[in-house]
């Protein structure tokens, strides 16, 4: 198996003519792993959740004929991107190829899926091919909407970056904040619920503060919320004062702090109480299920993906599993943590249904680290469970790092930070 | 030779069988452990790694931090999603990985 393997037309149509055979008589052969042998499971999307889900198959049973779907050969991480923004890191540390996969035993494709026949259960590649699919798993991740705040459109992200996908967008916020002078007002938009990684905003309003508090100490960072509370909140608040006195101001949904159109002709963001014209604005917009999981019939009118809880089949597209930012996981928040918990369980149960098992109900963690400075760590984690449906938190569990923690505390869970990133990348793509 | 045969297929399918039943059976919520917790070895990561761990000490770690007489930063909040049954379970498991 090779990157840029790929089954011909005829190729893959033999080894769904093998397959066609093996299902018309399951039962002339006792053992599930015949069946396992020839099941083919494409998964779209190399990101924490993908390419965690098409590896945890490919361990699990090493005769699935396992494709990872995904067009660009470099993965760039969102977790610790903030820190690309503050200066604090380089973004060669975040960036992750897809090789160790590929001689893993995994088919790596670079392309984009660009169509999905349910019925024939094909994905259409942008270059014209297909791959067949006994199920399919979509980890596509977010799309932002340009259509949602009046003005900004990937024209105006050019100028007001959102920097909520890593990469050149990390780069030009942290460009922009260098060019800035000494005594700039930076202006973070945070969407209303729900979005990719629920802290984001607020650690990257920490961390700009950290920059802006070293090199730039007379500037001021304001954040303009769609929203009256976030993740973390009273600990990020704490840290504000703590850290960062009279630097972070936070307006809320009910103070007005909701932004519904920007001017990026003047970088400036309008709500309904005023407007306000920034240095450096950073607009992350709302979000909704990455394109490919409405082309597939998978999206509800919410723009996310509802998913049964065990095994995050689609409730409106069979053969569809959807995992990570994409899809509606109860109580479960877009983190990369999730998608990768998630990712296990959904190759899982993808392995028993194909052997013709009854999956059980799965047990999931989340643990969320933020970073109020590079040695102030804090956390919020849960324990979910399927219940009525959904992904519910077990009672009892979970929650954020306590209010009045001693300062080695914070020390503690910022190395954590640091260690959880490296072994979920070292799992995911080492 | 026919029984030679079929002796040899099934030698064959459990040898086969065998590790998918090992890697794909790990109990609830033993797969998100790896999130944070190295499956190899963890080089410079202070979070200590699990796999092949005596399932003894797992267990009686994992209660420790559900009543609190076992300091922690993160793990008193996650061990409490958990019951006794569910721990012993998930520490069999872990210690079962190489």
């Amino acid at each position: 198996m090779g990157i840029s393997h790929r089954m011909s037309r005829r190729e893959f149509c033999g080894a769904g003519a093998a397959t066609a055979t093996a299902l018309t008589f399951p039962l002339a052969f006792p053992l599930p792993a015949f069946a396992q042998s020839s099941a083919r499971v494409v998964v779209i999307g190399g990101g924490f959740g993908g390419a965690s889900c098409a590896r945890a198959l490919w361990q699990i049973d090493p005769k699935l004929q396992v494709t990872l779907v995904e067009p660009n050969r470099t993965f760039t991480s969102c977790p610790f991107s903030n820190n690309v923004i503050a200066g604090l890191r380089s973004i060669e540390k975040q960036q992750f190829g897809y090789d160790k996969i590929a001689a893993s035993g995994v088919t790596v494709v670079p392309q984009a899926a660009t169509t999905i026949n349910a019925t024939a259960r094909t994905v259409g590649l942008a270059d014209g091919t297909s791959l067949a699919y006994d199920r399919l798993v979509l980890s596509p991740g977010v799309d932002l909407r340009f259509d949602a705040l009046q003005g900004y459109d990937e024209a105006a992200a050019a100028k007001m970056p959102h920097a909520w996908k890593a990469g050149e967008q990390t780069l030009l916020l942290r460009k922009q904040l260098e060019a800035m002078d000494d005594g700039g007002l930076v202006v973070i938009a945070a969407p209303a619920n729900p979005f990719r990684c629920p802290p984001g905003p607020y650690e990257r309003a920490c961390l700009i503060a950290h920059y802006l508090k070293t090199k730039k100490p007379r500037s001021k960072l304001l954040i303009l919320d769609a929203k009256d509370t976030f993740s973390k909140q009273r600990l990020f608040q704490n840290a504000w004062k703590e850290l960062y006195p009279g630097m972070i101001e936070w307006i809320s949904l009910s103070q007005g702090g909701k932004v519904n159109a920007v001017d990026p002709a003047t970088n400036t963001l309008i709500t309904d109480f005023g407007n306000h014209t920034a240095q450096v604005a950073n607009v992350i917009p709302p979000q909704q299920a990455g394109r490919i999981a409405e082309i597939a019939g998978a999206t509800d009118k919410t723009g996310w993906c509802a998913i049964d809880p065990v095994t995050f089949e689609s409730r409106s597209a069979p053969n569809i599993h959807v995992i990570g930012d994409a899809c509606l996981a109860g109580a479960m928040p877009k983190s990369a943590f999730s998608a990768n918990a998630q990712a296990k369980a959904c190759a899982s149960a993808i392995a028993t249904l194909i052997s013709g098992g009854s999956p059980a109900a799965p047990k999931l963690i989340n643990t969320c680290y933020s970073l109020a400075a590079p040695d102030y760590g804090i956390s919020v984690a849960g324990v979910y469970q399927p219940k009525n449906g959904l992904l519910a938190d077990v009672e009892g569990a979970g929650g954020v790092s306590p209010a009045d923690a001693p300062r080695d505390f914070r020390v503690r869970e910022a190395d954590y930070a640091q260690s959880w990133f490296a072994t979920i990348t070292a799992e995911v793509f080492g | 030779m026919k029984a030679l045969r079929v002796a040899v297929g099934i030698a064959a399918a459990v040898a086969w069988s065998l590790p998918v039943l090992a890697a794909s059976d790990p109990p609830p919520g033993a797969a998100s452990c790896s999130g944070c917790h190295s499956p190899g070895a963890t080089g410079t990561s202070s979070i200590s790694r699990l796999y092949g761990r005596d399932a003894g000490d797992i267990v009686t770690a994992m209660a420790g931090f559900r009543d609190g007489s076992l300091p922690a930063t993160v793990m008193n909040r996650i061990a409490k999603g958990f019951s006794d049954d569910e721990s012993r379970a998930i520490a069999a498991w872990l210690a079962a990985q190489k």
